[in-house]
């Protein structure tokens, strides 16, 4: 929460995602939003909706002519002017709208279809066995900065052709991107410099000397017999590196998380790995990482809310994923639950494109983690640190191990 | 019983390839699809109910 905002009072009409309780534990908020309006408001950020129901959520969703998807992080004010206009907006495919959205989906879906994941899967197990090996043995580790973080950011890297060494930077990006959201706007202008001059280098690299990935890949694509805007290749390879680390990393995070104060699910999980696919799903469920926003195209009736022309939405996945007229025990993690119809990816045309790739990594991470750690539990609860803004994992996450 | 994609709603998920990968397969942009023409063996029944309770988009349906 930056230093000028005042601690919310109300959150039905004055929530704020960066307060300090609900970075904390945001689901007592929102079950008690859900009950009692279930679309919250607030002035903050110049204006903003918050549906807490999956009903409200998914009709928000599937709906792209009332509400637009040119920038999905919130911000301070207004975007106005500042976001560049639908279709393309600034990251596609995320940020465009129909009907141009579908060409920039389509292109990039190849890359991320499960036969193309499954050639990573080596690559990541390698990965996770190189960065557990040197705590066997050992009585801590942090899951969060030891391991989780580390995952996906080098497969992204990998799959764009961007070298390891430069993992701390990528991290540096998102949190610029993702978390400093409520940094002053002169601020923010001056912090995305360097990212631009980086991608901009790879970029360069790559027309000199094109390699087999996807940096190579978005540079030959073409749309109707044109090769792609400058802008557009640049803002996809910002979405694959923002979208494709710290979302991860905190679905990683959060199972391990729920599973050291879990010992019983442990041994569970160890004894029929074939759970492990349904545990997943659960976690994704109950710990849904990403929230996302959009933007009222038009003045609309929602529900008896009257939305105007750029008030933004908060469109929360996670809260929807706990609702208990959607799930039954919508507040328990079961994680042999057989029917399972959460939208931790999304719903609509906007589904996760990484989705295959996200559960692909969460699974491989956790047998690894499982492999090689009979007991484990959290060192010190209150240690354990959440990141702030529309994805939500821990970061600070200390394990006692054996 | 025979299981069907409407391929308008589905967007991807993957559920029902993962859940029940003899009835559903996915295409070379990761949407489902109906393997064959969608008729389920008696002993895939279940599966291919649990895939149709799990997808995101009810893009699913089943016909007995």
């Amino acid at each position: 929460m930056s230093e000028n905002t005042t601690p919310v009072s109300d959150f039905a009409t004055d929530f704020d995602h960066t307060d300090p309780a609900w970075v904390k534990d945001p689901y007592p908020i929102w079950d008690e939003l859900r009950e009692r309006c279930p679309v919250a408001h607030t002035e903050r950020y110049g204006g903003a909706w918050l549906p807490t129901r999956h009903a409200d959520v998914s009709a928000i969703a599937h709906d792209t002519e009332h509400f637009t998807s040119r920038t999905v992080v919130m911000g301070n004010g207004r975007p106005g002017d500042d976001a560049l206009p639908a279709p393309i907006g600034v990251a596609p495919p995320i940020t465009s709208d129909p009907p141009f959205h579908a060409q920039a989906r389509r292109l990039m879906q190849p890359a991320f279809a499960p036969k193309q994941i499954d050639l990573l899967e080596p690559f990541t197990r390698e990965l996770c066995a190189r960065l557990l090996d040197p705590f066997v043995g050992k009585d801590a580790i942090d899951a969060g900065e030891d391991y989780a973080e580390h995952i996906p950011t080098l497969v992204i890297a990998k799959m764009l052709g961007f070298p390891e060494e430069d993992e701390e930077l990528f991290r540096e990006f998102v949190h610029v991107i993702l978390e400093g959201i409520d940094a002053p706007m002169e601020e923010r202008i001056e912090a995305f410099a360097p990212i631009e001059e980086y991608f901009t280098a790879r970029i360069e690299e790559h027309m000199a000397n094109p390699q087999d990935d996807l940096t190579s890949y978005l540079l030959n694509a073409e749309l109707g017999g044109q090769p792609l805007e400058p802008q557009h290749i640049f803002g996809t390879m910002v979405l694959l590196i923002v979208a494709g680390i710290d979302t991860t990393w905190s679905a990683i995070g959060s199972s391990i998380w729920h599973l050291a104060q879990h010992p019983e699910e442990v041994a569970r999980l160890k004894a029929d790995p074939a759970l492990l696919p349904v545990a997943i799903e659960e976690f994704l469920r109950a710990y849904a990482p990403v929230t996302m926003a959009r933007l009222v195209k038009e003045d609309v009736d929602f529900n008896g809310c009257p939305m105007k022309v750029d008030d933004w939405i908060l469109l929360s996945f996670p809260s929807a994923n706990r609702d208990p007229e959607f799930f039954e025990d919508a507040d328990k993690v079961i994680i042999d639950r057989a029917v399972n119809r959460h939208a931790a990816f999304g719903l609509g045309i906007h589904r996760c494109l990484g989705s295959n790739l996200a559960r692909m990594e969460m699974r491989v991470a956790l047998e690894e983690f499982l492999a090689r750690f009979d007991t484990f539990s959290l060192a010190d609860p209150d240690a354990v640190t959440w990141s702030q803004g529309q994805v939500r994992g821990p970061r600070h996450l200390p394990i006692a191990l054996g | 019983m025979k299981v069907t994609i409407d391929s308008e709603k589905c967007q991807g998920h993957g559920r029902c390839f993962s859940l029940a990968p003899t009835l559903f397969d996915s295409d070379d942009l990761g949407q489902g699809v109906v393997i064959g023409d969608g008729t389920v063996p008696p002993d895939l029944e279940d599966a291919a109910r649990l895939a149709e309770q799990n997808c995101p988009e009810y893009a699913i349906t089943i016909t007995e």
